[in-house]
């Protein structure tokens, strides 16, 4: 993991929404970041300012060379402009559409998927089906599918094994350990299970309150063994 | 039997063409109701709600005044040689006005219905707008918006008081309401209740689809 090409990453902002408060502030380098912390510490609203869905009070969002939000130069990149490949906690795959048409919504020029990707997270034989028939784990794939085939800068993943029965997290664990290796996509990842984050990402941001609390290589965060 | 065919005829096409002009009015607003928060959005959900509570008739003479070849609207299209009092063009328009709150309120509830979460992850996915409308909204609200359509049909075939205002009830524009009303009043009792089948038949095939449309989604 550690030879993987890092991206200089900023999350820089400040967001208020009633008596709920995110004042973060990471410029980091990292390949995988995990949003480490308990539940109602900021770390989905954080991946939602990320992906454009709310609009912090002021602030920057830098993913690589991309700047997707910068209040002081007046930039707010428009969500279908930010190349983010989001998967929601629900995953909310269409219902309306079956599995190819769902992964390939993102990439309209295309006919099929890309054939990497489709190996990698083994959808083939799901493509022809209704997403209403598929299993758990078979959702939380094409989910991935559908984000990585819109060709995106960053993946965004919130929670994305919680849903899961321990049996079925560790069988999707290895996927996003593949994507992360064989795709080598730079991943924003939202948890609160440091078994997850320990397998999954090279650098950790602890949120509490809505505050970055600590921030570190899993194993200064989690401690030898990480 | 010729005066039946006729003027049911007539009806149908009419409603048809109002349903056609009512379906991009209504679904554009019906969407904005449900997912834009603006200035003045009360009043808009306060406007298009008013033909089902404001009397039929006083609707009609409101659109007379304004659509007349004195009013406000009407004197502007006179020297266009466009006439809509008195014409097709008038029983369109009664029926467009009186459809149209059936079917931004029925097609509202389903664009309120399908969850916001499809749209962020389709513009996260690169879709703009428009094209989220088209493949994410629509869709989903598909069932509604139809509903809403049958509705807003079934409502323009029953109209009769803005219609009568608008348009009168001139042989060749005269609609299965207005041709009950005129029927009956000349005392041809008999073919008023015929006109009342139709309209009962069509009032009925109609609302039983919006019903199992509705209940389906």
């Amino acid at each position: 993991m550690s030879n993987h090409v890092r991206v200089p990453i900023v999350i820089d902002v400040r967001i208020r929404q009633g008596r709920f408060t995110l004042d973060l502030h990471e410029l980091i380098e990292a390949r995988t970041v995990a949003l480490f912390g308990p539940s109602g510490s900021g770390k989905t609203t954080t991946l939602e300012i990320v992906a454009g869905l709310r609009r912090p009070n002021d602030g920057t969002i830098r993913i690589g060379s991309d700047v997707l939000f910068d209040s002081q130069l007046g930039i707010d990149t428009p969500i279908y402009r930010r190349r983010v490949g989001y998967v929601p906690q629900d995953l909310s795959l269409f219902p309306h559409l079956n599995v190819r048409q769902n992964v390939l919504y993102g990439s309209l020029e295309r006919q099929n998927p890309d054939q990497q990707i489709t190996e990698i997270l083994e959808i083939d034989g799901l493509l022809s089906r209704a997403v209403s028939g598929l299993s758990g784990g078979e959702r939380q794939r094409v989910a991935l599918a559908r984000a990585l085939m819109s060709n995106p800068a960053v993946l965004l993943l919130d929670e994305p094994l919680t849903a899961l029965d321990p049996a079925l997290r560790g069988r999707v664990l290895p996927y996003l350990e593949r994507i992360r290796d064989d795709l080598e996509m730079p991943m924003v990842y939202v948890s609160h299970s440091a078994d997850e984050v320990r397998k999954v990402a090279d650098w950790v941001i602890m949120l509490d309150h809505g505050r970055g609390v600590r921030s570190g290589a899993p194993g200064e965060i989690f401690g030898i063994g990480a | 039997m010729d005066e039946l065919v006729q003027v049911t005829g007539f009806t149908l096409l009419m409603a048809t063409i109002s349903s056609v002009v009512m379906l991009p009015v209504g679904i554009s607003i019906a969407w904005v109701l449900a997912r834009r928060e603006f200035v003045g959005r009360a009043l808009l959900e306060t406007l298009v709600s008013l033909p089902l509570v404001v009397p039929p008739v006083a609707t009609g003479l409101l659109l007379l005044k304004l659509l007349g070849r004195r009013g406000p609207i009407g004197a502007f299209l006179a020297p266009l040689g466009i006439e809509i009092v008195f014409t097709w063009k008038g029983v369109v328009i009664a029926m467009v006005v009186m459809g149209l709150p059936l079917l931004i309120r029925t097609a509202r509830a389903g664009f309120e219905q399908a969850d916001r979460r499809y749209e962020e992850v389709a513009a996260t996915l690169g879709a703009r707008p428009w094209r989220v409308f088209w493949t994410i909204n629509l869709p989903l609200a598909r069932r509604s918006v139809l509903a809403g359509i049958v509705l807003g049909f079934s409502r323009a075939i029953g109209e009769f008081g803005a219609t009568v205002m608008l348009a009168g009830a001139l042989p060749g524009a005269r609609t299965i309401s207005v041709a009950i009303y005129r029927n009956a009043e000349l005392g041809r009792d008999a073919a008023a209740m015929t006109f009342i089948a139709v309209s009962l038949t069509i009032g009925f095939v109609a609302v039983y689809f919006s019903n199992r449309l509705v209940r389906v989604q």
